[in-house]
């Protein structure tokens, strides 16, 4: 699937809660669920993504010139947030991940339901996973 | 009691709103009050019809403003029941009054080798002012520790006050806590050894009966806006005979007597620290604030708040019966006004925080400006509660009843 393709899906099924802001939640501490468990030595002041008021980690691989990713948090709503960039991004090349264009934000209507400060730790989580993925392809070049 | 709390609500036009789809209830009073409808007529009234600066102009607008104003600087002395109006000068707020005095104050009284003492449950607008100045002095910052509860250690106090401190500042009543300090005492035996003594009266002034004369303190910062008031307004009271000593804290307008380019002679008090054109409006509506309190009777709003202290202490009790102690309550001093912290255990207090706020309600999550004493206890953060005149136990209910549904909601 493109990135388009699962931001579409990620809308979607957001859309199914009618902007209720309880369910909403409910659903995204779920989905947090879902990530793949990361390896505590992982877990490092290195792969802290600065700017998150909770705390959170990204670990990137780069394998078959498509970047993987390791993500957690230590609080389950960011930790949703986290899944979502992850279920768009895993995998993907660096030029994908820098292309790709986050319009299922503004869709689920992120900004109401995670408040200005979590925008803001969001941004950074968007910003350092962009930043790996083109670290990557500069190497790669 | 507050017994007409129907109509008491009816006075406050915020509430009356939904967020998230459910009826908004307001349980962050620590952080901000709401503010009755006498107030926000008031600051309307001010920009309709008497906007003008204060203490200069001739004409009528100005000599109105100025009349309101000093009234205010009236309702607050006899609020607290200072000695004079002089001694209660108006800032921005309680972190202004603090860094007024230890830029003041401290600058001309600490040397090296001078301590002052805070508490470990200081807001941080009651710690760094004190570093800046120490670090600037040579003088030492020493802290009165605290017992699991949330009390201070009064036996610590005792070996730590010494001729060496020259001034305690110590929070009435923390915000995170809610503990209430033995300020009395405090005030007693630091006088007995020659200190001063400044209280941070933020929390307290909105709970708590305030007689600066029999206190005795030096030194108390209040918050207008944590008083029912307007944002942006504090007042300092001091001693007359400390704030004529003390230094000027700004230059500017109406702080001087005469400025020539060679010298400038400074005004008298209060008006020596009020430098510049203060937030006018929102000084003449705290004046509505007070009244409103007044009005109220403080022993009322506090036999209140207590109600719904003690409901929610005691519903929390409740669900960890049934619950394998779910909540962790932080703050449990004897002596205690209507603020509770707390965690449910295995959920952050952000994600806690958020939960309630999709039920509609609101509290504060995180260390709440005391970084010191969430490490005190091991502790990131909490959830705090804190309970106002205007909140009802039926509310405190629903807070129940949705913190009981979201540790169900966290065993799933």
């Amino acid at each position: 699937m493109t990135t388009n393709d699962i931001q579409n899906e990620i809308i979607d099924n957001f859309s199914l809660f009618e902007g209720d802001m309880e369910s909403t939640l409910f659903y995204l501490m779920d989905l947090g669920k879902k990530l793949p468990a990361m390896p505590d030595e992982h877990k490092t002041e290195t792969y802290i993504v600065k700017g998150c008021q909770s705390k959170v980690w990204v670990f990137p691989t780069f394998i078959d010139g498509k970047v993987h990713f390791e993500a957690d948090s230590n609080t389950e709503i960011t930790k949703g947030l986290v899944y979502l960039l992850w279920s768009i991004w895993n995998a993907q090349t660096p030029e994908e991940i820098l292309n790709s264009e986050l319009f299922f934000i503004d869709k689920i209507g992120m900004s109401r339901m995670i408040g200005s400060q979590r925008s803001n730790g969001f941004a950074s989580m968007i910003k350092q996973m962009k930043l790996y993925a083109l670290a990557y392809k500069t190497k790669g070049a | 009691m507050l017994n007409n709390i129907t109509q008491i609500r009816a006075q406050f036009p915020i509430l009356h709103q939904e967020v998230n789809g459910k009826p908004l209830l307001y349980f962050d009073n620590a952080a901000t009050t709401q503010k009755p409808k006498q107030v926000i007529d008031a600051l309307q009234r001010y920009y309709e019809l008497d906007n003008a600066n204060i203490h200069r102009a001739a004409h009528t607008l100005a000599a109105r403003s100025t009349e309101y104003f000093e009234a205010t600087r009236k309702t607050i002395q006899q609020f607290i029941n200072a000695k004079e109006e002089a001694e209660c000068i108006f800032t921005k707020g309680v972190t202004e009054c603090i860094n007024l005095v230890a830029q003041t104050w401290g600058k001309a009284n600490l040397k090296p080798g001078d301590e002052v003492l805070i508490t470990t449950m200081e807001h941080h607008s009651n710690i760094v002012p004190w570093q800046m100045i120490c670090e600037e002095k040579g003088a030492i910052l020493k802290v009165i520790p605290i017992n699991n509860s949330g009390e201070l250690l009064m036996e610590e106090f005792d070996k730590l006050l010494t001729t060496k401190t020259k001034i305690v500042a110590c929070v009435w009543v923390s915000n995170a806590l809610g503990t209430i300090n033995p300020v009395r005492e405090i005030i007693q035996k630091s006088h007995a050894v020659g200190a001063i003594v400044l209280l941070d009266g933020a929390q307290a002034c909105s709970h708590l009966q305030v007689d600066v004369q029999a206190l005795d303190c030096d030194f108390l910062t209040i918050s207008s806006h944590k008083l029912y008031g307007p944002t942006g307004v504090g007042v300092l009271y001091g001693k007359r005979e400390l704030l004529e000593a003390m230094p000027p804290y700004q230059g500017g307008g109406e702080m001087i007597k005469e400025v020539t380019f060679e010298k400038t002679t400074y005004n008298e008090i209060p008006y020596k620290f009020e430098a510049g054109t203060p937030n006018i409006g929102g000084v003449i509506a705290f004046k509505y604030a007070l009244d409103y309190v007044n009005e109220l009777v403080k022993e009322n709003i506090a036999a209140h708040e207590n109600i719904l202290l003690k409901h929610f202490v005691d519903g929390v009790h409740q669900i960890n019966q049934t619950n394998n102690n779910a909540i962790t309550l932080v703050g449990t001093a004897a002596n205690k006004v209507s603020v509770q912290s707390f965690n449910i255990n295995n959920m952050h207090h952000f994600d806690v925080g958020m939960m309630l706020d999709a039920k509609g309600i609101a509290v504060r999550t995180g260390h709440h400006c005391t970084q010191p004493l969430m490490h005190r206890f091991n502790l990131e953060g909490t959830v705090r509660a804190s309970f106002a005149l205007y909140n009802t136990t039926e509310e405190v209910d629903v807070l129940l009843q949705s913190l009981s549904s979201i540790i169900k909601f966290s065993n799933r």
